[in-house]
């Protein structure tokens, strides 16, 4: 018994000796980067989550796993898109598994958490994931927060100009999800709108995933042109059913996450009544770009058990990646000095996106481009964004000066507006 | 209840019965005291005869820890620990000593924490930036507050109607501090919420943060571990074995089951400042039903039988929801953490600390067959 114990207590010495030998030597041979990656495996994003860390993954592999010499090293996290619980797991990637730059995370109020952090964190770089908060850059901005993509104002751009002047709405009632991105996304349509002439008679705040909507439908003026639905999909079906069924007849322009899929192939009466429905967004999946197209190739070719087309979550993730990977290159993989020459770079890098080039503005939030579509029949039948603008180099300030917008302030429900 | 009435109701458990039927007999001193005759009836005794080694040894343990260990895992690990702890400790006491299972501790907790954020500073404008020492006195005791009233509106009911009310009174919380944006500032809830510097010395960060936490831990601890020898626990502990019987011998049921819950949320409240602190942050996601299914997770977790329990159970929480995700899938890490959640609560009557009982007492019938170990065997339980 008791020499049983003692062999089996020197094999395992000796496997581990062996285990730290081989260890050992593999890290002696690659100086590996080391790059923490958070998304929302858990929760009401799980799935936008899994799509983004696809999109970060497609970013590594165009490389090869390898940049400036100097092997990707990639550690994943997960939180459940609320800010404790990613604060906690990126505390987790830079203090614990020691990584040399920060990807995430996915949700706004994630995103303002993760900025206030690495505040505490001067040595290392932080990288946006997909959270779009306004405030994140624009309040108390951390000097080595990076965010290339755009925010949820940002991606409303030029829809106020296409509804007033091409749609001819120049009265319009909304109806918004009670949060801080639709808030935005109403400030980045109705700033334009509202600028261009437009009265926005009536605003509707409903509670996030809500299921009735008879008592908001009841109330909605009958003499407006157009109704802006900011809706998330599940909720935009819910409203349009109702709306239908209440005799509803305005026609529609939607937020960047209204008119997706789940509405596309809405089944009701008034099917045909969503042809012509503009909204915007960061991306649109018909666009016609090479650069977009060989994207969207690439995506389909690495995941077989994706989305058949990119998410934005996937697209976002994909170039905050591409950005820290290229800042990299940019340097020669040297992060010495407190990532200082590290941090120029993606200052003034320009990041060639597939949606056209991205810079950075004074607070290192991205100056990118917005897309505005329109609901068209493709030749099958179905439903698809058609591309009819797209508005190069947007800002966080939405073209205002930074008096002009200070004096304006964030997104609310009472801000912007116009009646 | 008028006051005088509650304190006859209170004092009823106190002198008029005999308890020591009740009460463990007291047991024969274990050592001689080196204090000599004259320390033999007073505290030092008494902490002589209860004080054993494994008491001393774990005290060392986490007053050495935070200087063996990583920054990581001090203020992570080992603060959050305690935090998260102390607000299932409040649940012990509830639950493992009064009987009533309450969902809502973390929701006191929580308004101990919007409270905290309301008063003093944070980054947005609902706060009103008072000194921070009013604003956690303020906070603790608008939670204790809520955490008495909470307890007023379910102490009518028992088992799983308990659940229910408390259940229901949390979510209530949880959606009111999601849709209210005057006051709790909605969905975005507070953010940077600052810790408070004492001295010069910055409570956020880990070492001081650590033994902060510490002393509250401890001190929930031992006012626990007291409150249970004390007339009013054992009390508390008749009512849960048996209400009928408690009233018919004149105690107010209800008084003692409310007074739990005030005591508790005193507890709760101090733990939610805490995490407060530590988190930096409150939101709608802190009260949210999963945060309150944790805590309960948490106190089974350990155990309900002895308030260390709570923290055992919390240590063993947060190591797996930071590390499990490196030992299996990434996508599939949750199922490690229900996975232990289940053998734990499958094959121990009483959490972790059900096997360190059924260990003892396996180490006792291995080595202890002289013929004292009957009497030791005796007199330790």
């Amino acid at each position: 018994m008791k020499s049983l114990t003692r062999r089996l207590l020197w094999t395992a010495v000796g496997a581990m000796t062996f285990a730290a030998v081989v260890a050992g030597g593999a890290i002696a041979q690659a100086p590996a980067v080391k790059i923490g990656l958070l998304a929302t495996l858990e929760g009401p994003f799980a799935a936008g989550g899994q799509d983004g860390m696809r999109g970060a993954e497609l970013a590594v592999k165009e490389r090869g796993g390898v940049v400036a010499g100097r092997k990707i090293e990639i550690i994943k996290a997960s939180s459940d898109a609320k800010p404790d619980v990613a604060v906690n797991a990126t505390r987790k990637l830079v203090e614990q598994d020691k990584v040399d730059i920060m990807v995430g995370p996915l949700s706004g109020s994630e995103g303002i958490a993760v900025k206030n952090y690495s505040k505490t964190q001067p040595g290392i770089t932080f990288i946006n994931g997909s959270s779009g908060a306004q405030a994140t850059t624009l309040q108390d901005p951390s000097p080595n927060f990076f965010r290339f993509n755009t925010e949820g104002a940002q991606w409303m751009v030029g829809l106020g100009d296409y509804a007033y002047k091409t749609k001819n709405y120049k009265k319009m009632a909304l109806i918004a999800e009670d949060y801080a991105f639709p808030y935005s996304q109403v400030q980045g349509f109705m700033t334009e709108y509202c600028k261009a002439g437009g009265k926005v008679t009536h605003k509707a705040w409903v509670p996030l995933g809500g299921k009735d909507y008879s008592s908001v439908i009841a109330k909605l003026p009958g003499d407006v042109d157009a109704l802006l639905v900011v809706l998330g999909g599940a909720d935009a079906v819910n409203f349009l059913t109702q709306y239908e069924q209440a005799g509803g007849n305005k026609p529609m322009v939607g937020g960047s996450i209204t008119v997706d899929q789940t509405v596309l192939n809405f089944k009701g009466k008034r099917r045909e009544s969503l042809l012509g429905t503009p909204s915007a967004g960061p991306m649109a999946d018909r666009y016609e770009g090479a650069e977009w197209k060989k994207f969207v190739a690439e995506y389909k070719e690495s995941f077989k058990d994706g989305f058949p087309s990119p998410s934005l979550f996937a697209y976002v993730y994909y170039i905050n990646m591409k950005a820290a990977l290229d800042g990299l290159d940019a340097v020669k993989g040297d992060l010495s000095g407190g990532q200082a020459k590290y941090r120029e770079a993606l200052r003034t890098l320009k990041l060639k996106t597939p949606t056209g080039e991205v810079t950075l503005d004074e607070n290192r939030q991205a100056i990118g481009t917005t897309f505005v579509t329109e609901v068209a029949k493709a030749a099958d039948g179905g439903f698809y964004n058609k591309v009819v603008s797209v508005v190069p180099n947007v800002n966080q300030r939405l073209g205002m000066s930074k008096a002009d917008f200070d004096k304006v302030g964030l997104g609310s429900r009472d801000v912007p507006n116009c009646p | 209840m008028s006051a005088a009435d509650w304190r006859k109701a209170m004092n009823a458990g106190a002198g008029r019965y005999a308890w020591t039927a009740a009460r463990p007999a007291p047991r024969p001193s274990p050592r001689p005291s080196p204090l000599g005759e004259v320390a033999a009836t007073g505290w030092a005794a008494w902490v002589w005869g209860r004080v054993r080694a494994r008491h001393v040894l774990a005290l060392l343990a986490v007053l050495v820890y935070p200087w063996v260990a990583t920054p990581f895992f001090t203020y992570q690990i080992g603060a959050q620990a305690l935090a998260l702890g102390l607000i299932a400790l409040s649940l012990t006491f509830l639950a493992g000593y009064g009987g009533m299972v309450s969902l809502a501790q973390m929701t006191v907790a929580g308004i101990a924490g919007y409270m905290y954020a309301i008063f003093a500073t944070s980054g947005t404008d609902i706060s009103l930036r008072w000194p921070w020492g009013l604003a956690v006195v303020l906070a603790l005791v608008i939670a204790t507050i809520c955490g008495t009233l909470i307890g007023w509106f379910s102490v009518r009911t028992e088992g799983i109607y308990t659940i229910m009310i408390t259940l229901a009174i949390g979510v209530a919380f949880y959606y009111l501090a999601q849709q209210n944006y005057s006051l709790f500032n909605g969905f975005q809830g507070f953010q940077s919420v600052m810790t408070p510097a004492v001295g010069g010395v910055e409570l956020r960060a880990p070492l001081p943060f650590y033994y902060l936490a510490l002393f509250w831990a401890l001190a929930g601890y031992f006012v626990v571990a007291y409150l249970l020898r004390a007339p009013f626990g054992v009390a508390l502990q008749g009512i849960r074995d048996n209400p009928r019987r408690m009233s018919a011998l004149g105690f107010n049921v209800t008084a003692h089951r409310v007074a739990a819950y005030s005591v508790a949320g005193l507890i709760a409240a101090v733990g939610g400042v805490l995490m407060v602190w530590y988190n930096g942050l409150v939101s709608p996601g802190s009260v949210g039903t999963s945060w309150l299914i944790n805590i309960l997770i948490i106190a089974v977790l350990g155990g309900m039988r002895h308030p260390i329990g709570p923290f055992i159970g919390a240590v063993v929480f947060v190591l797996l929801q930071n590390f499990a995700v490196d030992l299996v899938g990434r996508e599939r890490f949750n199922l490690l953490i229900g996975g232990v959640f289940l053998v734990i609560v499958l094959f121990s009557s009483d959490g972790l600390l059900g096997w360190w009982a059924q260990g003892r007492q396996y180490m006792k019938t291995q080595f202890n067959r002289g013929p004292g170990a009957a009497l030791t065997q005796r007199r330790r339980q």
